[in-house]
């Protein structure tokens, strides 16, 4: 079936029969996923699968319609549906497709035959190296919840009524890893992964099967430490879960409905001037790189955060409409979902500091490994969660630490950003180097 | 038997006996020891309101069959959303290659059976109009508003769903489900002097539009909007370790983080959960008594059948503090010799059932609730959370606080921010010195997320005091 040609029908008979503006986004996808546990496949599993989304607006009215069943029958039907169903939503002035005509877009490599071509027994393999390396690393790693590799290659399709027709192609690998160590008759789950669209770009599954290994015995004898204020180091490997709040405080309309922390700091600082946060949808290979957000309006490089000053908040078209602005291309979504504002490739951008040089100069404080929880508000900017690690006595990682949180507030919390590290790895849409906060409250005891 | 399955799911059995039986052999033609088909259609509907205006109004569709083949330890899955037998028996072979051993074709029979019925449902969403749902979502508006003059948000989300199960399996099993979910939700912005507080409440659960006979849209609203209020005279949490009390209900989801995930089947079978070998000991005190229950009438995490086709049942799992059992799925009930619970669950068809709670809960103790309050000189009184998170091989888990109050001199004082607390699963058990008479579900709300899988859950408890947990708070 030619999607493409599909897709456009779709939006052509929505308009015949009674939609002014139409909107369809459709995927299809293979997808392969293997678990490996104590040197043995667990599981696989495969699939091929498809499935479109439509939205529509009469008379600035909006519904949406998704399925996974493209029969010509099902789709006419949905289609009569989706139109009356608009009847139902309240008139707003401000929905609206992006009013652009089809652009020429920059050509992204996203997509890897090495992965789409790559055989189940290299898959497998894969899986099977990375576990075999963390029960290597240790002889305290005696259990494993499992390592595993998956693939994913797809196309994504969008058209509307306004003439757009785009699509694109990318795959996605990964491999993970969760061991246990058994020490003193306690046990410690460890965990690391690695994700790319280039399978050339993916750490080696040896050395995440390492790392994880590592990650899990560092943990054994963790201990509840008394409460107390101390400097904060986060990781790399969790200090995203900081970026991810503020993302989700810079959308625009939480923003402008005063529901974020955030909200009339436009222009002013927010964070240490060591502090530049970038989202890049146009990174060559990134994980969150799109060429055309899921409206279809052309995705750019955005500095968000430069030396500390808030520089902009996001918008989609909607919300772009309502408050005068203009969309920022970071509209996200699936084909089952509406599109709404999310990031592509946000993250901090490193320095040239050694993490380990960063513990060095700490007398005391707490290296965070590990966060649990999500006791997050966007509105208050109140920060608490569960943490394990490590606790730094005179620069040096000293002790595990485990069942206590740490709490601030996150206006606090980037503002007393002294440190950023250079470990900037890309294994999501969200990522961070290790980096340190002057004081947080730890509660333990 | 299609009469049998079209009065559960009201619709056709899509696929007839005989391509079922051909999908089981295929699955078992190269040596699995069982095979499944899980076949899924669904509809679900949902509306928000936000800023006073019905925002969008959306329908999604999904139909598709999963196939699963078990040999040993080892499960071979694949799905497909292509109905045709070609596709479907090339998916069935997909997942029978996870045996790779020599096989021979054994033809399957599969008998119908009937499904308990937990959930009766008397206006079924999907029959209901678009407009008798944003009436409902405009009254829980109206009155957010009207609450406070300081309320400035309120924001209302409708979902439903109908989704029609059919599971049937190598040994013979061929059974059916309907399952309706209705949900609503709502949250409040409250604003004083440029601080700006939100709360949010919501009901539901496996029940048609006559939830709203007994429940009303403007008593979530009224909810939201109080805790909202509430919270904009909230200090900052203490931190550290104190005594806390937990209001029944929602307060549930401590003992979903710090036992419930640690006595699913899969973490004891390899042997990660920190509660792994210990049936019959003594890990709680002899007040507590956990159940998982998944015949709850109309209840949001209630299964007639689980995702495998077992019917679900109720199981003390911890009784009177000893550990009595687990929660099982087919693959682990089977390694560990144990029976079924009706606990594997799934997502959709995308996904192979793993072992899930349905309703979990602690049963009622003898204490007054007051009385547990008036218990306490200094601590936290907990109202409402947002959630919580468990590492089942250390057994540390935490939950989110959004509404709080300080406990002074046995009374509730100053309500404080939000804030996390956290503790040990097997510690916190012996911990848990009084228990209220007051034992309450959740509402209809909550969902569970476990490797990348969501399903609906519900959790419940009475008062509960903890004679000491760490208070994540910034007030030293």
């Amino acid at each position: 079936m030619d999607y493409l040609e599909f897709a456009r029908d779709i939006v052509d008979a929505a308009v015949r029969a009674g939609a002014h503006e139409a909107e369809v986004y459709l995927q299809t996808g293979d997808e392969f996923g293997v678990s490996v546990r104590m040197g043995e496949i667990e599981t696989i599993t495969q699939a091929s699968s498809k499935g479109m989304g439509l939205r529509v607006l009469v008379d600035k009215r909006m519904a949406f319609a998704s399925t996974t069943d493209f029969d010509s029958r099902v789709v006419a039907e949905l289609i009569k549906t989706t139109v009356q169903l608009a009847k139902a939503a309240n008139r707003d002035r401000h929905n609206g497709l992006p009013e652009i005509g089809p652009q020429v877009l920059p050509h992204m490599n996203l997509y890897d035959s090495a992965i789409a071509k790559m055989p189940a027994e290299q898959k497998i393999g894969m899986a099977k190296e990375c576990e075999k390396a963390a029960f290597d690393y240790d002889p305290r790693i005696n259990n494993s919840h499992g390592a595993g590799f998956g693939t994913h290659a797809g196309t994504r399709i969008l058209a509307n009524s306004n003439g757009i027709l785009y699509s694109n192609s990318g795959t996605d690998c990964g491999v993970s890893c969760s061991p246990l160590a058994e020490g003193n008759g306690t046990k410690q789950v460890g965990s690391y992964w690695s994700s790319s669209r280039f399978l050339s770009n993916l750490d080696s599954p040896a050395e995440v099967g390492k790392r994880a290994a590592l990650d899990a015995v560092r943990k054994l004898g963790g201990r509840k430490i008394e409460t107390t204020k101390a400097p904060v180091v986060f990781d790399n490997t969790i200090a995203s879960v900081l970026w991810g709040a503020v993302f989700s405080a810079l959308e625009g309309d939480n923003v402008h409905r005063g529901l974020s922390f955030l909200k009339k700091k436009l222009g002013k600082q927010i964070a240490s001037s060591l502090v530049t946060v970038i989202d890049d949808p146009l990174m060559p290979e990134g994980l969150g790189s799109m060429p055309f957000d899921g409206e279809g309006v052309p995705t750019c490089r955005k500095t968000v955060i430069e030396k500390g000053v808030l520089n902009l908040y996001f918008y989609d078209t909607r919300t772009a409409n309502k408050y005068g602005k203009k969309p920022t291309g970071n509209a996200r979504r699936g084909y089952a979902g509406l599109p709404s504002v999310g990031p592509m490739n946000f993250y901090l951008q490193p320095s040239e500091t050694d993490p380990m040089d960063m513990v060095r100069r700490i007398p005391n404080g707490f290296y965070v490994t590990e966060t649990i929880g999500h006791g997050i508000s966007i509105t208050t900017g109140d920060f608490s969660v569960g943490a394990s690690g490590m606790w730094i006595k005179d620069g040096e990682l000293a002790f595990p630490v485990q069942e206590v949180t740490i709490a601030g507030n996150m206006l606090d919390m980037m503002k007393g950003i002294e440190e950023i590290g250079s470990d900037i790895r890309f294994a999501s849409s969200i990522v961070s180097p290790t980096f340190k906060i002057g004081e947080m409250t730890i509660s333990g005891r | 038997m299609e009469s049998v399955l079209m009065a559960r799911t009201g619709h056709d059995a899509l696929l007839p006996k005989e391509d079922i039986e051909k999908l089981l052999a295929a699955g078992l033609s190269l040596g699995g020891e069982f095979a499944e088909v899980y076949i899924q259609r669904s509809r679900s509907t949902s509306i928000p309101l936000e800023e006073r205006k019905i925002r969008s109004a959306e329908m999604r569709a999904a139909k598709g069959v999963g196939i699963r083949v078990l040999s040993g330890e080892k499960t071979g899955y694949a799905y497909s959303d292509i109905l045709d037998m070609d596709t479907l028996l090339a998916t069935a072979r997909a997942a029978a290659h996870i045996a790779q051993g020599p096989g021979t074709e054994r033809p399957v029979k599969i008998t119908a059976q009937l499904a308990p019925d937990y959930y009766t449902i008397k206006v079924c969403p999907s029959d209901s109009a678009v407009s008798a749902k944003t009436a409902i979502l405009k009254q829980a508006s109206k009155a957010g508003y009207a609450y406070d003059p300081r309320i400035k948000q309120c924001d209302v989300y409708w979902s439903d769903e109908e989704k029609d199960i059919i599971v049937a399996n190598s040994d013979g099993l061929w059974v059916a489900d309907g399952q309706t979910m209705i949900r609503v939700s709502v949250r409040c912005l409250a604003t004083q002097k440029g601080v700006s507080r939100s709360g949010s409440a919501g009901g539901g659960g496996r029940i048609g539009m006559e939830y709203f006979d007994k429940f009303s849209p403007e008593e979530f609203a009224a909810e939201a909007a109080r805790i909202a209020v509430v919270q904009l005279d909230a200090i900052p949490a203490p931190a550290g370790m104190m005594p806390v009390i937990i209001k029944s209900g929602w307060g549930g989801v401590l003992f979903h983080e710090s036992v419930g995930h640690g006595l699913e089947a899969d973490f004891i079978r390899k042997n990660t959960s920190v509660f792994a070998g210990r049936v019959g000991e003594k890990v709680a005190t002899d007040i507590c008594t956990i159940v998982d229950d998944a015949t709850v009438p109309n209840s949001r995490g209630t299964n007639n059948i689980d995702d495998e086709g077992t019917p679900g049942q109720r199981k003390v799992l911890i009784d009177k503090g000893v550990l009595r059992g687990f929660m099982t799925d087919r693959l682990n009930a089977g390694l560990l010799g144990l029976s079924l619970t009706g606990n594997g669950r799934r997502q959709s068809y995308h996904d192979y059932p793993i072992p899930r709670m349905t309703n979990f809960f602690m049963e009622a103790g003898e204490s007054d609730p007051e009385e547990i309050i008036r218990s306490v000189d200094h601590g936290v009184y907990a109202a409402s959370f947002s959630g919580g998170q468990v590492d089942i091989t250390n057994g540390n888990f935490v939950f989110s606080l959004t509404e709080g109050y300080l406990i002074e001199k046995g009374k509730l004082s100053t309500p404080i921010r939000g804030a996390t607390l956290i503790g040990n699963g097997p510690d916190v058990l012996t911990k848990v010195v009084m228990i209220g008479r007051d034992l309450a579900l959740d509402p209809g709300i909550g969902t569970c997320g476990k490797a990348g899988q969501s399903v609906p859950s519900t959790v419940g408890m009475p008062t509960v005091k903890i004679s000491e947990l760490t208070v994540g708070g910034t007030e030293t």
